[in-house]
């Protein structure tokens, strides 16, 4: 699926050294900086994230933790004057390059963001409105991703049968989940969420984070969050940004009981941000 | 550019060492008294050890309570995380301290009036050696200063060797002193509450070793 995103070409990794590259690894962000305008948002970072694992990139509002994350499918290309250099190497390509199909780069790296935003159509319609975009019209085979995308986001057994009814009809959390449905009907490798229960009640919250920790066994995930208790709950790896920096990127155990940086432990145990 | 988030938490942690180091401060003196009760034999202190150990059990329930109320109420991580932990399982080893006043107390009382065999000179060592680490211990745990936390707990190898000395010693009066077997057996029992102090102080050691560096440190091998 990937040779869909650009002719292969193969780029030269310039990380550490080549054998870190690895199958564990699912990208690879090298000396990456993002601008906007002239102002720099992220100062360089270099990360590598694991495959078939959840990453929270955490940090205070402006850190460019969230610009960081829509680096990684190119969201950041909508932005007028945003600009980017270094590397992110998806699959031994570098997703920044020119060349790259942004519409099949989303594909294999999905999104879902911080407030629902669902289409305003039924609920099976918003799962196969962009499979029909990408030329899937067999209506078994729709319903057969429609209900594997419902029964994987966990929102199946809510909705199996009012699948017709309007997106609109159901709760904050579960237009979430199928937000998240919607995404995963796409078979993505990487799945990119951006705050996605902090508009959500408790309940929905832990019906998300549960979701969250269930998936990884299926896509890569990395997940932006303001919620230190949501992190340390669903990571594997923590990213902490600060003022455009990436200060530590450790296992998430180790960022939440015993951090290297001084910096980190201020800022998770609350005592800035 | 940043502010303090947690200025309430902060006081709260605040409010839960001050308890802490009272407690502390209320085992030392028990022990210190026991101790005293010991070599003067006076069985009124040790009797005002055993009353006294309501304060330090009571104390032990308020920082449990304290720190479950902040864990629930503060969700806690990295050193904050640690501080209640160690705030746990410090003030459960000064309960035990406490404990271990009272054993010492109900030996005097059991000693009674009853002439020493011998003058005791020995076990005051011991006893010197014992709370000079649980002062230390404390210490340490008051100013988290992990390396007066280690200097405290290498001189448990000593206390114990002492132990084992004092109890062969007194092992071998216990034939030609049949009368005095419960003398014989309360000092024992004495001693091994001393050795146990030293044990204490090496545990608190440890955990503010713990606290300050996040690593776990056996200093009793």
């Amino acid at each position: 699926m990937v040779t869909a995103i650009k002719e292969r070409t193969t780029v030269e990794v310039t990380v550490q050294s080549k054998s870190e590259f690895q199958p564990e690894n699912i990208l690879t962000v090298n000396n990456l900086e993002v601008f906007y305008g002239e102002k720099r948002a992220v100062n360089g970072i270099s990360m590598i994230v694991e495959k078939n694992a959840v990453t929270a990139l955490i940090g205070p509002s402006g850190c460019g933790k969230s610009t960081f994350l829509r680096s990684i499918n190119r969201m950041n290309d909508l932005i007028p004057g945003a600009s980017a250099k270094g590397e992110i190497v998806y699959e031994g390509l570098n997703i920044l390059s020119d060349d790259i199909n942004v519409v099949a780069l989303r594909k294999e790296i999905g999104m879902v963001f911080q407030k629902p935003n669902p289409f305003p159509k039924s609920i099976y319609e918003n799962i196969t409105h962009a499979l029909k975009f990408a030329g899937i019209k067999k209506k078994s085979l729709l319903d057969e991703i429609v209900e594997e995308s419902l029964k994987k986001a966990a929102l199946w057994d809510e909705v199996k049968d009012r699948l017709d009814k309007s997106a609109y009809s159901l709760s904050g959390g579960q237009q979430q989940r199928l937000c998240i449905a919607r995404t995963i009907a796409m078979k993505p490798t990487v799945i990119l969420l951006d705050e996605p229960s902090s508009a959500l009640d408790p309940i929905s919250n832990a019906k998300i984070e549960d979701l969250i920790v269930k998936l990884k066994k299926d896509y890569s995930i990395m997940i932006v969050t303001h919620n230190m208790q949501q992190a340390s709950r669903v990571s594997d790896k923590t990213a902490f940004f600060l003022s455009g920096d990436l200060i530590e990127y450790d296992h998430t155990e180790k960022i939440f009981t015993n951090p290297s940086v001084k910096k980190t432990e201020e800022y998770i145990s609350g005592r800035f941000g | 550019m940043f502010m303090n988030t947690r200025s309430k938490f902060d006081q709260n942690l605040k409010e839960l060492k001050s308890l802490q180091l009272n407690m502390a401060a209320e085992a030392e003196t028990a022990i210190k008294n026991a101790m005293l009760a010991l070599l003067n034999q006076d069985i009124g202190l040790a009797s005002k050890v055993m009353n006294g150990d309501q304060v330090i059990d009571d104390l032990e329930y308020d920082i449990h309570e304290k720190v479950l109320q902040l864990i629930a109420q503060q969700s806690p991580v990295a050193k904050d995380l640690r501080r209640l932990h160690v705030a746990l399982t410090v003030s459960s080893e000064v309960e035990r301290l406490g404990d271990i006043a009272v054993n010492i107390a109900k030996s005097v009382v059991h000693i009674g009036n009853e002439k020493y065999l011998k003058e005791l000179s020995e076990i005051p060592k011991m006893m010197e050696m014992a709370t000079e680490m649980l002062t230390e211990a404390i210490t340490a745990f008051y100013s988290e200063d992990p390396a007066l936390a280690k200097k405290c707990a290498e001189k448990d190898d000593q206390v114990d060797e002492m132990f084992g000395d004092i109890l062969k010693e007194l092992l071998t009066y216990t034939p030609q002193n049949p009368d005095s077997t419960n003398q014989i057996i309360q000092l024992a029992f004495v001693c091994r509450s001393i050795e146990r102090i030293a044990d204490h102080s090496t545990n608190i050691a440890e955990n503010v070793i713990y606290l300050e560096t996040g690593k776990r440190y056996n200093l009793n091998a």
